[in-house]
């Protein structure tokens, strides 16, 4: 089994891949981490005839984190960020979404950028984007611009990212301190792709209401969804199985999952009700400064 | 064709290598070190599970040109038939090779599992392995030999 022949396109700065990609477009393919590009390449499912391996571009793979953002490179590899004792400390859930993606060895070359722009609809790390108000950091040789994670994502594996442009960075606005968090998902077997997949934060103000809510769900649509209703049924309230229950069963009835030889639409539904409640209940749990 | 040199289990190699030659086709038929086993060929098995720069990875989702300049670790780097690596005597006395096919992408996931968790418990085995499947599905003796390794080690 092997893929199509091709040409490597080796750039070692930003420019040189931009001006590459704008030579090439649409007969040239970005190489990242390849965990997910070169498996279709290997089935000849994907035949680029230019692959441009970003992997020695200088200056793609930063971890900033400051007041306000943690800032990543598009070559972050996932590892990294599974492995950064600043996110693990002020952005858990990112470390937690890292641990269900796929296993060690792919998480060693899998990058950051190259799952946002694949865009898989159960993957996590775009989940995370939606939940968190992401901001996707674009360049070609033409221009710069950045869109916002409800933007970028338009559909199956698709994104607004034009042939020309290279994501460099994303930023993750971050939630309150004193949140609690949860991303979790059912999926055939560990490491496998979620069936669905749910990220929640729950911030509490004094009186013990909730003051901060995400909801969003990955696997029950062509990409992945904030849970706005949901969130509407969180706020002002107090934490409580009930009302868990309650926002499980909105996100359950606001979704239209589809079927695939992995589940059923309905069981989708169904899955979509429990994990939200279940999300909910850990992320409750893990409110910082909480008496209870 | 592409001119890479790298390391590999220690020593240098130059080669010329089409675009498309996928670092475990490199080492298998460039190289001759056939140790490293091709499953799948598209990430899911592990059987094909290498160290680069010290961090695994499947070398049949790489291409041997992205190894240039990087330092490659196969199971022929780990031990000898003179002198095998504790991991592997622990597997052979664990009997967690049974076809065999699996385990050198085991032993060098087992490898980095035990570098960076000296001492893990049994479910720490279990997702350190995750990404390695053994057809014969001798898992529980595979756990059990790198648990015993672990012990092993820590005596030491």
């Amino acid at each position: 089994m092997k893929p199509a022949p091709f040409n490597l396109l080796r750039p070692k700065s930003v420019d040189e891949a931009l001006a590459l990609l704008q030579a090439h477009g649409e007969k040239a393919k970005i190489l990242a981490g390849g965990q997910s590009l070169v498996p279709l390449m290997n089935f000849r499912l994907a035949q680029p005839h230019n692959l441009i391996d970003l992997n020695g571009v200088e200056g793609l793979d930063p971890i900033r984190l400051d007041d306000q953002t943690l800032s990543l490179g598009a070559m972050v590899r996932q590892r990294d960020v599974e492995r950064s004792p600043a996110i693990a400390e002020r952005l858990p859930i990112l470390r937690e979404a890292m641990e269900q993606v796929a296993h060690p060895a792919i998480r060693n070359r899998g990058t950051v950028g190259g799952s946002l722009v694949h865009a898989d609809p159960s993957a996590e790390l775009p989940l995370l984007a939606v939940a968190l108000d992401a901001t996707f950091h674009l360049r070609s040789a033409r221009a710069s611009r950045s869109v916002a994670a409800r933007d970028f994502y338009q559909g199956y594996l698709l994104t607004d990212i034009a042939p020309d442009e290279l994501l460099v960075a994303i930023d993750f606005r971050l939630p309150p301190a004193d949140c609690g968090w949860c991303c979790t998902e059912i999926a055939r077997r560990h490491g496998d792709f979620a069936i669905v997949a749910v990220a929640v934060l729950l911030g509490c103000g004094r009186d013990r209401r909730i003051d901060f809510a995400r909801v969003a769900l990955g696997g029950v649509g062509p990409a992945p969804l904030r849970m706005i209703a949901a969130e509407q049924a969180l706020l002002g309230e107090r934490p409580g199985a009930e009302l868990f229950r309650g926002a499980g069963d909105v996100a359950a009835q606001a979704v239209d999952p589809p079927a695939d030889i992995h589940a059923s639409s309905s069981y989708r539904r169904h899955l979509t009700g429990v994990l939200v409640r279940r999300a909910l209940t850990t992320a409750a749990s893990r409110v910082k400064g909480r008496a209870s | 064709m592409i001119s890479i040199t790298l390391k590999v289990n220690g020593s240098e190699q130059a080669a010329a290598v089409e675009p498309r030659r996928s670092l475990v086709d490199f080492l298998r038929y460039d190289l001759g070190l056939v140790g490293t086993h091709v499953g799948c060929e598209h990430g899911v098995c592990g059987a094909c599970t290498v160290m680069l720069d010290g961090r695994t990875v499947r070398s049949c989702l790489l291409f041997a040109a992205q190894a240039d300049g990087s330092e490659v670790t196969t199971i022929e780097g780990v031990g000898t038939d003179e002198a095998l690596h504790p991991l592997q005597l622990a597997f052979q006395q664990h009997h967690a090779v049974q076809c065999g096919f699996c385990t050198p992408g085991m032993i060098l996931a087992a490898l980095e599992l035990l570098r960076d968790n000296a001492d893990p418990n049994d479910e720490d085995i279990r997702v350190g392995l995750s990404g390695n499947l053994c057809m014969c599905t001798g898992y529980v003796n595979i756990v059990r030999a790198v648990r015993a390794a672990a012990s092993n080690g820590k005596a030491k």
